[in-house]
């Protein structure tokens, strides 16, 4: 009937029709088979389904001659199936009783209403992940607290580990872009301030933008996205291996052992790495100075004490503890939301890093505008 | 009784249809050798169980049979072919004829039980979903799981229905040879014995060939045809329960003869 393996022909005999297999009744030629014995139409009177010309029937080729059989039956024939070993006939009963075993799925619910009572999940669960983040927050906060009250049950090695982990190995990375941001900053600011001879001014402009905002802000961004991935997936893997309840097991707290280890870490890393930062910058920026422009490093040193306090400094640096808090309090969260299968660690990560990049915006933004108001 | 039937046992079943055939295999990590010579046959149609204490590469024959590990020496023929020189679509032909359930079932934990069992087809036949669809199904309820299974993600099913599962992806292809590895370990002995059944009975109504590393006693009385003993880096002897009573070995002794093992005979 095709170019498969497998024949089907129907013949009418005296006694009434026989279709007739020949060949491999197997699942790798079903789809040709299928539909040629789809195209079978009933009869009134028996059918006999011949196997006796079958090489070789496995449960697919079983499935087909049960569901033919059972159609053509519904349609008002009388089917036997004819031909059959020991062997077949085994098959073709206990593919029989599977299938006896299979229920109808339940009908899906209609797409408007679908869609409608997604929405509305969607909105409740995102009020519910959000006063879930504000407890764990709550917890993590209590336990550190908690820590610092009692500092001999600080947990120095982990602690340690974190530390040069998030802290010490994001020097490099952190340096060298805070350094080529400074360029960039040196550069344009020069070639615009340049146009109405306020070339000098390139050093406030350098030292106020990456100390007040640049210089924190783009290192948040990349420990949340180096570190805050991290926690997500270690945190989530360990969920995974049960590890989690292993420790609850045990009369360990997880929250002290995996969480507030990873936040002390950031919190006291970020501010270093935030520092490292701002002075990579002014070096890129200071740099870029003297070269387009010939202010000297003197100069450019001289200029920064006179136009720019150390508030200017502080104010950034003020913001690092919060950031760190709200990315190691969004990784682990989203580590400890992991459940089940290995796609979830990877969307819990994603999430981890979303999130902490949007909050820690947030956070900036609030600051901006709250230093602004105070008229710093 | 003579402490070396190996040989002799070994000798006669070699005349006969083997489906794997397995001379000279030697497998090493590092320094340790694992596997020195090692000689296996296993016959079509039988079911063989594995046993041997941990450590004896039980695991590693099987992964090294199926070509997740390369020997250092020797020859494997599964079908009449030397799987370890075969071209690569000889090679895919030929992994399409057999099935492999891991321990804990090594779903795709992302997909559904059904989409499981539909992963093989997907990637190796031409079918239409409608009839992907149909025959999952049926390979749900034909390894004895609820149909609502089929839905489930494999993190909301136990063990039991795991494993039960895993068997149903293993049989995705209809495969001629299923390897097992330890079927019954972590399911309760109620669960166990179920699944030796459906093994059973699924090993003589589709005509597979079963390979099953097994410490489970009862599994060994109750499905196996042949038993092999992997010890002293090779097959140590291979036979029916019976034969294996007889074996003077004192590791095969102390398997056979011990307190758990008169216990499954009792039962």
């Amino acid at each position: 009937m095709s170019g498969a393996q497998t024949d089907l022909t129907l013949e009418d005999t005296r006694d009434g029709a026989v279709l007739r297999f020949a060949g491999r009744l197997v699942v790798a030629g079903l789809a040709p088979l299928e539909r040629a014995a789809a195209a079978v139409k009933a009869r009134p009177g028996p059918i006999a389904l011949d196997l006796s010309r079958v090489e070789a029937l496995d449960t697919a080729g079983a499935w087909l001659l049960i569901t033919l059989r059972d159609r053509l039956t519904a349609e008002g024939a009388q089917v036997t199936i004819e031909g059959t070993g020991p062997a077949e006939a085994s098959l073709i009963e206990t593919v029989e009783k599977a299938l006896a075993k299979i229920e109808p799925a339940p009908p899906a619910p209609s797409g408007f209403l679908n869609w409608v009572a997604g929405v509305g999940e969607g909105v409740a669960g995102a009020w519910a992940s959000f006063l879930d983040l504000l407890a764990f927050l709550g917890v993590t906060l209590a336990r550190t607290a908690g820590l610092l009250v009692r500092p001999w049950r600080m947990r120095a090695a982990p602690l340690v580990h974190h530390m040069q982990e998030v802290g010490f190995n994001a020097f490099p990375i952190v340096f060298l872009m805070s350094f080529l941001i400074g360029i960039v900053l040196g550069f344009q600011g020069a070639s615009q301030l340049q146009q109405f001879g306020a070339e000098v001014f390139v050093v406030t402009l350098i030292a106020v933008s990456l100390l007040r905002e640049l210089g924190i802000l783009l290192t948040a961004i990349i420990v949340a996205g180096r570190s805050g991935s991290a926690f997500a997936a270690s945190i989530g893997s360990m969920k995974i291996r049960e590890e989690i309840d292993a420790m609850r097991t045990l009369g360990l707290d997880p929250i002290e052992v995996l969480v507030v280890p990873r936040t002390l870490a950031l919190l006291i890393m970020l501010p270093v790495l935030g520092f490292i930062a701002n002075m990579a910058g002014l070096l890129g920026g200071g740099l870029m100075a003297w070269i387009e422009l010939g202010v000297s490093p003197g100069m450019f040193v001289t200029r920064l004490y006179d136009t720019t306090g150390v508030w200017q400094l502080a104010i950034g640096m003020i913001k690092a503890p919060f950031f760190a808090i709200i990315i190691a309090v969004v990784g682990c969260w989203q580590g400890m939301l992991v459940g089940g299968s290995a796609e979830s660690v990877g969307q819990r990560t994603t999430a981890a890093v979303v999130m902490a990049i949007f909050a820690v915006i947030i956070i900036d933004a609030v600051f901006s505008i709250f230093f602004s108001e105070m008229g710093l | 009784m003579d402490g070396a039937p190996a040989p002799a046992a070994q000798a006669v079943p070699a005349e006969r249809d083997a489906i794997i055939r397995v001379r000279g295999l030697v497998n090493r990590f590092g320094t340790q050798t694992v596997h020195d010579g090692l000689d296996l046959d296993v016959m079509r149609g039988e079911v063989l169980g594995i046993v041997g204490g941990s450590g004896t590469g039980k695991s590693v024959l099987l992964r090294t049979i199926t070509g997740l590990n390369r020997p250092a020496e020797g020859s494997i023929e599964v079908f009449g072919q030397d799987v370890l020189r075969v071209s690569a679509e000889e090679r895919t032909e030929i992994e399409k004829r057999w099935g492999v359930l891991f321990q804990d079932g090594a779903l795709f934990s992302s997909l559904t039980v059904a989409q499981n069992i539909m992963a093989p087809m997907r990637e190796h036949l031409k079918l239409p979903q409608r009839l992907m669809d149909a025959l999952a199904a049926m390979k749900v309820t034909l390894v004895g799981l609820p149909s609502f299974a089929g839905a489930k993600f494999p993190s909301e099913l136990s063990g039991g229905m795991r494993k039960r599962a895993g068997l149903a992806r293993a049989l995705s292809l209809e495969p001629e040879i299923v390897f097992l590895d330890e079927p019954t370990a972590g399911l309760d002995p109620i669960g166990a014995a179920a699944f030796d059944e459906l093994i059973r009975q699924l090993q003589q109504s589709l005509g597979l060939t079963v390979f099953m590393v097994t410490h489970d006693l009862d599994s060994l009385h109750a499905i196996c045809d042949r038993i092999a003993v992997l010890a002293e880096k090779k097959v140590l002897v291979t036979g029916t329960m019976a034969d294996m009573m007889e074996v003077d070995h004192p590791w095969v002794r102390e398997y056979f003869h011990g307190p758990r093992a008169r216990a499954a005979q009792g039962g």
